[in-house]
C-alpha cells in the first residue's frame, strides 16, 4: 500500500467502500462478475425447467419437496441479507465492532441455511434414493440447487476469512471495499434463492 | 481512540441520512417477507396453477427488485453501469428460461 488508508473520523467519506480508486474498481468488477453469474444461473434454470418432469420413474417434484423446510431456508437467507445491510450501515458510520457483529450474524444465518440444505439433500438421497444420477430431473435439480449452495459455502468462507483477517486492523479505506463487495455478493445469492424457491419448489408443488 | 469516540465525531447530518436509509431497508425487508408469505400461502391453499404460477413469478420479480434497487443500491446515483449489466443479465435469463420451456413443452 503506497497510500495511507486510515479513516479520519472528522472527514469520514460518505461511502468508505468507494472512497479510493481501488474501491471503485472492486465495486464495478463485482457487478460485472454478478452479470456473468446471472447468465450462468439462467442456463441452470433453463435446464431445470426443461428437465424437471423427466424423472425416469423416480419421485416427482410433488412427492419430493417439503415446503416447511424451504420456508425456513428462505427466512434464514432473507434475514441474513438484512443483517448484512446492517453491517454496511455500521460501516458507513465507522463502527467497526458493530459491523463485525452483524457480519458474524450474517455468517451464522448462512451456516444455518447450508445445514438445512445438506439435511434436505441427505433426506432425498437416503429417503427417496434420489441422487444426481437418478434421472435428468435429478441432475438438473442438484446442478441448480447445489450450485447455489456452493455459492453460499463460498460466501461463508469469504466473509469468515475477511472477518478474521481484519479483526485487529479495524476499518480502513483498504478493507471497506472488501466487506462491501461481500455484502453485494451475498444479496445476489439471495436473489438467486428467491427464484429457486419460486421456480423449483413452489412451482414444483403446483404443477 | 476508541471506536465509540470516532463514531460520535461523524457528521451528524450524514448519520441521520444513513439512519433514514436503514429504515427504508427494514421496510423493504418486511415487504419481502410478506411477499414470501403470500407466495407460500397461495401454493399451500392449492389455488389453481393457471393463476398461481403467474402470481408467484410476479411476486418473485418484485422481491428481486427490492433486493437489487434497495439492498444493492441500484436506485442510487453512480449505479448506471451496474444497472445496465444486471438488466442485460435479467433479459438473458428470461430469454433462456422461455426458450428452454417453449422448446420442451409446446
Amino acid at each position: 500500500m503506497s497510500h495511507d488508508h486510515s479513516i479520519d473520523p472528522k472527514s469520514m467519506p460518505k461511502d468508505p467502500s468507494k472512497a479510493t480508486t481501488e474501491g471503485k474498481h472492486k465495486f464495478m468488477g463485482l457487478w460485472i462478475f454478478l452479470g456473468g453469474e446471472t447468465v450462468l444461473f439462467a442456463c441452470l434454470f433453463g435446464t431445470y425447467l426443461a428437465l424437471r418432469n423427466s424423472n425416469a420413474g423416480g419421485p416427482t417434484t410433488q412427492e419430493l419437496y417439503g415446503l416447511g423446510l424451504v420456508f425456513l431456508m428462505t427466512v434464514l437467507l432473507l434475514t441474513s441479507s438484512l443483517t448484512s445491510v446492517y453491517a454496511i450501515y455500521h460501516m458507513k458510520n465507522n463502527d467497526f465492532k458493530k459491523m463485525q457483529l452483524w457480519m458474524g450474524i450474517t455468517a451464522l444465518l448462512g451456516i444455518g441455511f447450508l445445514a438445512c440444505e445438506i439435511y434436505e439433500f441427505a433426506h432425498y438421497i437416503h429417503g427417496y434414493g434420489f441422487t444426481f444420477r437418478s434421472s435428468a430431473f435429478g441432475s438438473s435439480f442438484y446442478a441448480l440447487v447445489g450450485f447455489h449452495g456452493g455459492h453460499v459455502a463460498f460466501g461463508l468462507s469469504w466473509i469468515i476469512t475477511l472477518m478474521v483477517r481484519n479483526a485487529k486492523r479495524g476499518l480502513d479505506l483498504y478493507n471497506a471495499p472488501k466487506f462491501n463487495t461481500f455484502a453485494l455478493y451475498w444479496h445476489f445469492i439471495d436473489v438467486v434463492w428467491v427464484f429457486i424457491f419460486t421456480v423449483v419448489y413452489l412451482m414444483g408443488m403446483v404443477s | 481512540m476508541t471506536d465509540e469516540m470516532s463514531t460520535r465525531k461523524i457528521n451528524s447530518f450524514q448519520k441521520q441520512k444513513n439512519k433514514q436509509e436503514m429504515q427504508r431497508m427494514v421496510v423493504s425487508f418486511a415487504l419481502m417477507i410478506i411477499f414470501t408469505l403470500i407466495a407460500f400461502a397461495l401454493v399451500m391453499l392449492e389455488v389453481p396453477s393457471t393463476y398461481v404460477i403467474p402470481i408467484i413469478l410476479l411476486l418473485a420479480f418484485v422481491q428481486v427488485g427490492f433486493q437489487f434497487f434497495y439492498f444493492m443500491h441500484l436506485k442510487d446515483k453512480g449505479h448506471e453501469v451496474p444497472s445496465q449489466i444486471i438488466y442485460g443479465g435479467v433479459f438473458i435469463t428470461v430469454m433462456v428460461a422461455l426458450t428452454f420451456t417453449v422448446i420442451t413443452w409446446w
